[in-house]
């Protein structure tokens, strides 16, 4: 019985896991696959005729290793922007009541609730005039508008769930409001609060829009990769997907323990 | 709802503190506020300007001429459906998964890291891959031809048929963007203590029972973020149900960048963006209400 | 430890921030909406431009970022781009907000080039000064599958059909194979407007603006309406033709040549390219142009001026058209030994060029920003006459009004094939 049950929980988890990886392996046989298989009829679940022919193209292309590592750079700040601002403001809302608090959590939706691209327009004028056009600092700011709710959001939602009173205890054991802050609350919201840095790198490292308005020389990857994927014959633009899938997949998998460390602490 | 209250019952709470406590969430707010002064509410407000303005003069004729456009009707339907049909499902789909993810033995890092993958694949590549499955000749036609369901190649995501293409569509968008509630979902059960479901286990409650009564209440404010996070994207959806649909499945924000670009008409689609923002807002203002995370649950 | 780690990941960003400034003044930034495709970027950098001896970075860019850079820019006032490259349409709204230097000192310099005056004239966008140079050209034809070729209408000859012709082929092929396998480009980047402007509204009625909701037009709209009966349904999210050739979804479909190239070079064998049909006014075809312009303080007008010169040379046309598949605006002459899949284009072309009944449409001028709204009207138009089935004298009417206001609006006169006008051009 318990067994029986066992079997349809692991198939459930197992089902799951095949739902999320199955088009990414389907990007995976189009991009190194050639034009045989993206046209093929009926089409094949099997890698036939593996080719790397798509996907070198790509990274012989001049100056790509330059965007990448704008890429990183912009995603790296955008991370370190959005959770420097995003994690106090996360833990005023969830920790003090005070005028303005729904207004303020409106206002940082807003933010996500407004298309970008509508914004690029007066940004750039901006950015020119401030000389932050073309560097990857730029693109980090706006990316950061970007990631901000998520970091606030989030971050208020788990200082929300960190029982007030283990703070509380702190302090009357002589902790200072800050040192309370460092010593109990934040080894608890660590993991969480890398969540949103996560979510920070990843949200940067996928904006194509901003990237590519507001740089020239100083492109990042994506935008680097996307202006040119839009026209070029399918298996390019499935290899360029594939290059820019890989590398934050592999960020989120070289953070994975560090977001969900977390799960000894629940045992508490 | 109105001033601080909060430290004032503390034995360390002196005068001094108790003002200190006023200004520091304002002190707190500050820094992102000042940056989102400058980076998003001044060319907000440009852009605003824009969307009622006919040249030199204050006028409502951007949105006249977006109210009236052949595409504004059925990109609203679409868009709203959209919300209404894969918002729901990704977070019930997200809260099981984040349920299951406590009952995992083995590998529950893999798992999760699995799971979270999608967050990481761009609209394009999503829509790219969704394509591939969807079309004429695609993977999920060559199964049913395989199988014997179908004789030939048949169409999912023409205007013919309207139906496939909006499953396609949710489809998609299911899978490119559940991660992200279910993300938000393990961080909240992740700080519920262990002692209450056991405590209620205790006392003879059932594994749906403790769900329901122990585990969705205090997952509230886990729930309500990744609500308001989801909607609030989902009224944004536009590069998937593009690469999926073409012209057959207009939605707002896809409005809002063809009147930019292609018709190069930076009114109406400042106008668009505008409507856009005001219906996230009024949805971020029903999920504020109705998800109202009372004060002694955070104590 | 953690701190520790965290001051070095900081002093890293800072140091990459430091080392990647600006620090290349001197090169030649040329933003180009042509040639995007990651192989055609990769041959215009390495092949074509390999014997210019100044430093070239080029930029791909899409026309929707283009625009919105520029007017940024000339908004600022502080350029970063020396040399734009795009197509006609996409050149004239940088002219529309002045983001466009004058180039009749290039002009002059390429005199003896042997650019057609026609060409030249395009170039200055409806103004009197010169503001873009003619770099490359194309046209749109028809690919067909060989398989379709069984299912030709007795006595059709395919270089030299009809619009009836093609819709009695489509249908033949629905009939008997079950499949609707004629395809047209109308998905949301697809250039499915230009089909209307030049080809068939041309080819039906003689005309493009003036004769827009003429009774002509309402036969050919009735008649395109009939048409789409046998037309692949999945032509709604089609941008390049050449995909659904090739997965063989399509069988006989309308593109411009750009984007049906991959499929002919990938299997000249498997198809023929030929004109696009004709009507009762003759066989309607326009002639795209892709120009080479200077932008308003470009950080380095010499170097720019230089590119330019050197990309209308005849030895570098030809490399391009061989490399790329785009045709010179030179006189210069194709060689022997060019890929059969560019050279089954180029016949294409040249049969379309010298047909008979040969209708050339210019590419509208002095629309400035109005040219995408322009294109609107003709695809809101197919939208609702053919997708949504209102009444098609309705529609014409209701969409003649948009279109006379956009005439008003920019002031625009005539181009051809309507018949020259005095002042904006009219919607009879």
């Amino acid at each position: 019985m318990i067994a029986a049950r066992r079997l349809v929980f692991v198939s459930g988890v197992v089902a799951l896991c095949a739902w999320v990886l199955l088009p990414i392996y389907l990007i995976a046989l189009g991009a190194l696959g050639g034009r045989a298989t993206v046209y093929q009829w009926p089409k094949s679940f099997l890698p036939t005729n593996v080719s790397w022919s798509a996907m070198s193209a790509f990274l012989e292309v001049e100056g790509i290793w330059h965007a990448a590592l704008n890429s990183v750079i912009a995603a790296a700040l955008c991370m370190v922007f959005s959770i420097a601002l995003g994690a106090p403001a996360g833990y005023a809302l969830a920790r003090f009541q005070f005028r303005g608090q729904n207004a303020y959590r409106l206002l940082i939706m807003l933010t996500r609730a407004f298309p970008l691209a509508m914004l690029a327009l007066p940004l750039t004028v901006s950015f020119i005039k401030l000389g932050l056009y073309d560097t990857p600092l730029g693109v980090a700011l706006v990316h950061t508008a970007l990631a901000l709710p998520f970091a606030v959001l989030i971050s208020s939602s788990l200082f929300m769930g960190i029982p007030r009173e283990l703070e509380e205890a702190a302090w009357v054991f002589g902790c200072s409001r800050l040192e309370a802050f460092r010593k109990v609350v934040m080894p608890l919201a660590l993991p969480g609060i890398s969540a949103a840095a996560i979510f920070a790198f990843v949200i940067s490292w996928n904006e194509v829009f901003a990237a590519s308005v507001l740089t020239v020389r100083e492109r990042t990857l994506t935008a680097y990769l996307l202006t040119v994927l839009s026209e070029s014959p399918v298996p390019f633009r499935l290899a360029g997907g594939l290059l820019l899938i890989v590398p934050s997949v592999a960020f989120i998998f070289a953070v994975r323990r560090y977001l969900f460390a977390m799960w000894g602490i629940a045992n508490r | 709802m109105t001033t601080a209250v909060e430290p004032a019952a503390l034995p360390r709470a002196t005068p001094a503190s108790a003002a200190r406590a006023q200004w520091l969430p304002y002190l707190l707010l500050a820094p992102s506020l000042i940056f989102l002064a400058v980076l998003f509410a001044l060319p907000f407000l440009q852009t605003l300007l824009l969307s009622v303005s006919d040249g030199d003069k204050l006028s409502l004729a951007n949105y006249a001429k977006m109210a009236t456009d052949l595409n504004f009707a059925p990109s609203l339907r679409n868009t709203f459906a959209l919300v209404l049909a894969v918002v729901p499902l990704q977070v019930v789909l997200a809260l099981g998964m984040a349920m299951m993810l406590q009952k995992v033995r083995v590998a529950r890092d893999i798992v999760l890291w699995i799971w979270t993958i999608p967050l990481a694949v761009s609209d394009l590549a999503a829509g790219l891959a969704w394509f591939a499955i969807l079309n004429d000749s695609g993977y999920l036609n060559s199964v049913l031809y395989a199988v014997g369901a179908i004789p030939d190649q048949q169409g999912l995501l023409s205007y013919e048929t309207p139906v496939t293409l909006f499953i396609g569509i949710a489809a998609a968008e299911i899978w490119r963007a559940t991660a992200i509630v279910l993300v938000i979902l393990v961080a909240g059960v992740q700080l519920i203590p262990r002692e209450y479901g056991e405590a209620a286990e205790v006392f003879g409650a059932t594994a749906w029972q403790r769900f329901l009564r122990v585990t969705l209440p205090l997952l509230k404010p886990s729930l309500q973020t990744a609500l308001i996070l989801r909607t609030v994207l989902a009224f944004e959806v536009f590069a998937v149900v593009y690469a999926l649909g073409g012209r057959n499945m207009p939605v707002l924000v896809g409005e809002a960048y063809v009147w930019q670009h292609e018709n190069q008409n930076y009114g109406v689609a400042a106008a668009y963006a505008v409507l856009v923002m005001a219906v996230s807002l009024a949805a971020t203002v029903v999920y504020l209400r109705a998800l109202r995370v009372p004060r002694e649950q955070q104590s | 430890m953690r701190v520790h780690s965290m001051k070095i990941l900081c002093s890293a960003l800072l140091a990459a921030l430091c080392l990647s400034g600006p620090a290349r003044a001197d090169d030649i930034v040329f933003m180009s909406t042509q040639l995007r495709p990651i192989e055609e970027a990769q041959k215009l950098r390495e092949v074509i431009l390999k014997d210019f001896p100044q430093k070239v970075t080029l930029v791909p860019e899409e026309p929707a970022p283009l625009a919105t850079r520029m007017k940024a820019e000339a908004d600022a006032g502080k350029r970063t781009v020396s040399v734009v490259a795009a197509g006609h349409g996409e050149l004239q709204p940088l002219q529309a907000i002045g983001a466009l230097d004058p180039i009749d000192d290039v002009a002059a310099k390429l005199k003896d080039r042997g650019i057609p005056a026609s060409l030249m004239q395009l170039g200055k966008l409806g103004t009197d000064k010169q503001l873009y140079i003619p770099w490359m050209q194309a046209t749109y034809i028809m690919v067909a599958n060989k398989k379709a070729l069984p299912f030709l209408p007795a006595g059709a000859d395919v270089n030299a059909l009809t619009y009836d012709q093609l819709a009695a082929w489509a249908k033949a092929i629905q009939e008997k194979t079950g499949q609707r396998r004629l395809g047209f480009p109308a998905g949301p980047k697809g250039l499915m407007p230009r089909f209307f402007e030049g080809y068939l509204y041309p080819a039906y009625t003689g005309g493009v603006v003036t004769p827009f909701r003429s009774a002509e037009a309402e036969t050919m709209w009735g008649a395109f309406k009939a048409l789409w009966a046998s037309v692949n349904p999945n032509s709604a999210n089609y941008d390049f033709m050449q995909e659904p050739l090739q997965g063989g979804e399509v069988w006989i479909a309308f593109d411009h040549v750009a984007r049906l190239k991959d499929a002919l070079i990938a299997k000249p064998d498997d198809f023929v390219a030929f004109p696009a049909p004709a009507g009762p006014k003759g066989r309607g075809y326009m002639a795209v142009v892709a120009g080479l312009s200077i932008a308003k303080g470009a950080p380095n007008r010499a170097g720019g001026e230089a590119l330019i010169e050197y990309l209308t040379e005849a030895k570098v046309q030809l490399i391009t058209a061989s490399e790329v598949g785009f045709f010179p605006v030179v006189k210069a002459e194709l060689p022997a030994n060019l890929n059969p899949g560019i050279k089954l284009e180029a016949a294409a072309v040249d049969k379309t060029q010298s047909a008979p009944d040969a209708l050339v449409s210019f590419l509208p001028v002095g629309l400035g920003d109005k040219g995408g709204q322009f294109n609107k009207v003709y695809m809101d138009t197919f939208q609702r006459v053919v997708l949504r089935g209102e009444p098609i004298r309705a529609v014409l009417d209701s969409e003649a009004d948009a279109l006379k206001a956009i005439m008003t609006a920019t002031n625009a006169p005539c181009w051809a094939p309507d018949p020259a006008s005095s002042g904006a051009c009219p919607v009879k």
